[in-house]
């Protein structure tokens, strides 16, 4: 083509509204209108905001969830791994707080950071080096974490130290100029993700990898390197959330994180980001988050359908939404 | 151009019964039209071949014969009777198959399996294999192939797979089968027997629609050629009327220029790459070579012959034992694809759309995937240089393109071809290898691909050309060395380098089984 005809390309063909990159936010507006007509009390600022502090956990594992997916991988651990990172960090921090006070809290969260990349570390090992299904390792290592964390508590419960309550608290139900401190952790975490993936050659690599292995094999992609490092952001991901996590409730418990990893890959994949990989929507996923968080907000909010079926109405979310997807994209 | 004694229009169907007549047909998807007004006559027992570049029409046209798509506009008559087809299965029942260019069988099922998938027999609730068998040999032995029924496809070569196809489409008594593209995978002895399968199906009456990139193969084949170009119909004529050259012409529309550039002769220059005793395949196939900087050294020989493997042993690309390898003056140990590429050395695939794009993204992902570290020397992404690169690409390469957010899925297969060798060449690479160059792409933009060969040999880098179309081998190379059974059998120069010393080398022992199992 000549220089002319270059120059006069368009950038994009013409200004088509990408409806499916749209679909999560638009889902996300509908349900938040919805719980407004149902309930009054769902816009009460104090109610939304503890709808998006509470769906903070699920955002941020669900942005390194979106990195092993979006490579065409699949972490079932991350509930069971937080869980264990959760035990591991208050053994920590309840062992050191005699030395070190208050200051037992950031060496213990640096340890939750250590903790959780080697765990992730070692699935993508075992995936890449060993040559296994990420489905079948994670499901192995989702064993492991959860027995290893039943066993910790013995079964019962593993509460951080009383001395360090007070001080670790405020991370949890703390908040700076009115916004709570996980929706700031959230924010940063989904940002350094968007920047990662958008911005940076690796974010490069791992839609190349996901989208087609053998083209990224054959362009000199290191394809087993690409995917390991996306289970060792999942890994530090999950640790993140369990910093937030501990100072909740202040225990780790044999069922703290349970079914987690089901809640964060359906965030995943409301958000937009293709199961098979190749395509990956950061925001896309903290708009999932949210909107399993509001749909189980407003239906403990309003009489007409029991919470005990919130679980089945998060279910129907991620059949109609991939139902819309292949609706909108088959065209 | 001459329109001269489109036959269609002087003689409509008087002759012969026409089995199947098209009156006007055209194709639009939404406001794009890909066909318009293209009036067709099949005659039984004739071959009836169909041609155009890429894009012409041609797979628009078998879709809407064969009920794979509906007509916007026109009509369709067999023996007479207006017919229309909702689908393929309609156009099946009233006897029109079309047999795919891409294989498309399951390969852990049996060939009988496979024949009959969606309609097997039964007796009662059972499966009736012994029947199924049976039949499945039959037909079998009607197309020539020696594979037998039991055996799973999968373990069949690619040319037997192709039979099986074929094989399928004949299972019912069809009036007229369509063959898109069906020696696209195939080498030259294949070929041939492919061609006289094709006119024993004729023989018996059956009007078989021929859709080629090949020209020889239509000009040996055909009875009649009707030409496409650009969704409209040029014309049909007896296919002894036309020559190569004229069909060419007739598809591209103007007369050709010389297709291939002229040579530019044997080099002296020292090695740029020396590869010793190479192996791959647990020894089933090893070689040494060398290639020279000014020179296009061309590997011939049949597919399976194993020349893709041993490539891709050396780029690190599958498990090989190197004796030695030497790129411009470095010894490499442990090759891969990045080592490779940072002394110099690209590597082209033949698989376009498996191993060299990324279908469903745009041009600047694939354009820069390979040289990634080079566009971007850091760790963040540089756009604006990622779209300066895309549109020098775009430039130097004339990669034909309707905006710069195009998928490169969505770019035809010579403007993805070009995007590719823009891909590798982004490395600034002295040598590239280029497996099957022109693999499934129209004629224009064949020469274009020869002459980008030529620009930069000329340049002083080396190329290796893979090729196992035999006069794009011949008119490219300056040396060919030809593999068979996984050795390099012969070394041609000058002169020597024809079709016939090719294919002598290539198949002359009769071993070439042997290759076919190292594929």
């Amino acid at each position: 083509m000549s220089n002319a005809e270059i120059a006069a390309l368009p950038e994009s063909e013409g200004f088509q509204i990408r409806w499916a990159d749209l679909a999560p936010f638009i889902a996300l507006a509908v349900i938040v209108l919805m719980g407004a007509l149902i309930n009054s009390n769902f816009m009460a600022a104090n109610n939304l905001m503890n709808v998006i502090t509470r769906s903070a956990f699920i955002a941020i594992i669900g942005v390194g969830a979106t990195f092993v997916i979006a490579t065409g991988g699949l972490d079932l651990s991350i509930g069971s791994m937080m869980a264990f990172v959760v035990g591991i960090m208050i053994m920590a921090m309840n062992a050191l707080a005699p030395h070190l006070g208050t200051w037992a809290i950031p060496v213990g969260a640096l340890v939750a950071l250590a903790v959780g990349s080697l765990c992730g570390l070692m699935n993508g090992l075992i995936v890449t080096v060993g040559r296994i299904e990420p489905f079948i390792v994670t499901l192995g290592t989702m064993g492991i974490f959860r027995a290893l964390i039943t066993y910790m508590t013995d079964g019962g419960s593993l509460s951080i130290d009383q001395s360090l309550r007070s001080a670790y608290r405020p991370l949890y139900f703390g908040e700076f100029l009115g916004v709570p401190y996980p929706v700031i952790i959230t924010l940063v975490i989904a940002l350094l993700g968007a920047f990662i993936l958008y911005r940076m050659k690796y974010g490069r690599r791992v839609t190349a990898v996901g989208s087609n292995s053998d083209v990224a094999r054959f362009s000199g992609v290191h394809v087993g390197r690409v995917r390991t490092m996306a289970f060792v952001i999942q890994g530090f991901c999950v640790a993140v959330a369990a910093i937030c996590y501990v100072p909740r409730l202040g225990a780790a418990t044999p069922t703290t994180g349970q079914l987690w990893e089901l809640q964060v890959i359906t965030a995943v994949v409301i958000g937009g980001t293709l199961l098979r990989g190749g395509k990956a929507h950061i925001w896309g996923t903290v708009a999932g988050a949210l909107i399993l968080e509001v749909i189980a907000n407003v239906m403990v909010l309003s009489d007409m359908v029991s919470e005990y079926l919130v679980a089945a109405v998060q279910g129907a979310i991620i059949i109609i939404a991939m139902l819309a997807h292949r609706f909108t994209s088959a065209r | 151009m001459s329109r001269a004694n489109p036959d269609t229009l002087t003689a409509p169907a008087a002759r012969e019964p026409s089995v199947l007549h098209a009156e006007d047909l055209s194709k639009a998807y939404g406001p794009i039209t890909v066909l318009t007004g293209v009036t067709l006559d099949v005659r039984a027992g004739e071959v009836h071949a169909i041609i155009g570049e890429n894009g012409a029409g041609k797979s628009t046209l078998m879709k809407l014969l064969s009920g794979h798509a509906t007509p916007t506009d026109g009509t369709m008559t067999m023996s007479g009777v207006p017919v229309a087809f909702a689908d393929a299965v309609q156009a099946e029942n009233s006897g029109i198959v079309l047999v795919h260019q891409e294989i498309l069988l399951a390969p852990d099922l049996t060939v009988a399996q496979n024949l009959f998938l969606g309609r097997e027999l039964s007796r009662g609730l059972r499966v009736d294999d012994r029947q199924m068998n049976r039949r499945t040999a039959e037909v079998l032995a009607r197309v020539g192939s020696t594979a037998r029924p039991t055996t799973r496809v999968g373990t069949l070569p690619l040319a037997q797979r192709q039979l099986v196809q074929i094989a399928r489409a004949l299972l019912d008594d069809r009036k007229v089968v369509i063959l898109d593209e069906p020696t696209a995978m195939l080498a030259n002895d294949e070929v041939d027997a492919l061609l006289g399968i094709v006119r024993t199906l004729r023989d018996q009456g059956v009007a078989v629609l021929y859709i080629s990139h090949r020209l020889e193969e239509v000009e040996a084949l055909a009875d009649r050629v009707t030409v496409l170009r650009d969704g409209q119909m040029i014309g049909t004529w007896p296919a002894r009327e036309l020559d190569q050259r004229r069909m060419a012409e007739l598809m591209v529309g103007r007369e050709l220029s010389m297709l291939y550039p002229p040579k530019r002769g044997l080099v002296e220059t020292d090695p740029i790459l020396t590869v010793e005793n190479l192996t791959v395949d647990h020894g089933k196939i090893s070689g040494s070579f060398f290639a020279r900087p000014g020179e296009v050294l061309g590997i011939g020989g049949m597919i399976g012959a194993g020349r893709t493997e041993l490539i891709e042993g050396l780029m690190g690309l599958r498990p090989a034992q190197a004796g030695a390898i030497t790129l411009n003056g470095k010894t490499i140990t442990k090759p891969d694809v990045g080592t490779m590429m940072a002394a110099g050395l690209v590597y082209l695939t033949e698989d376009r759309k498996g191993k060299g794009l990324l279908l469903n993204d745009g041009m600047g992902p694939n354009l820069t995937l390979q040289a990634l570290n080079i566009v971007n020397p850091g760790l963040r992404l540089d756009r604006r240089k990622e779209t300066r690169s895309v549109k020098s690409a775009v430039q130097d390469y004339d990669i034909r393109i309707r905006s710069l957010s195009i998928q490169a899925g969505q770019l035809s297969g010579g403007n993805q071809q070009k995007l590719l060798l823009a891909k590798v060449m982004l490395a600034d690479p002295s040598i590239v290898i280029i497996d099957e160059p022109t693999r499934g792409i129209d004629i224009g933009n064949k020469g274009q691909i020869y002459r980008f060969i030529d620009d930069l040999v000329r340049a002083g880098k080396a190329c290796v050309v893979i090729s196992s179309e035999l006069p794009e081998l011949v008119g490219l190379s300056d040396r060919v060395l030809v593999m068979r059974g996984g050795r390099f059998v012969a070394e041609l120069t000058g002169e020597d380098i024809n079709e016939q010393n090719v294919v002598y080398a290539a198949a002359s022992s009769g071993d070439e089984t042997e290759g076919r199992k190292s594929a």
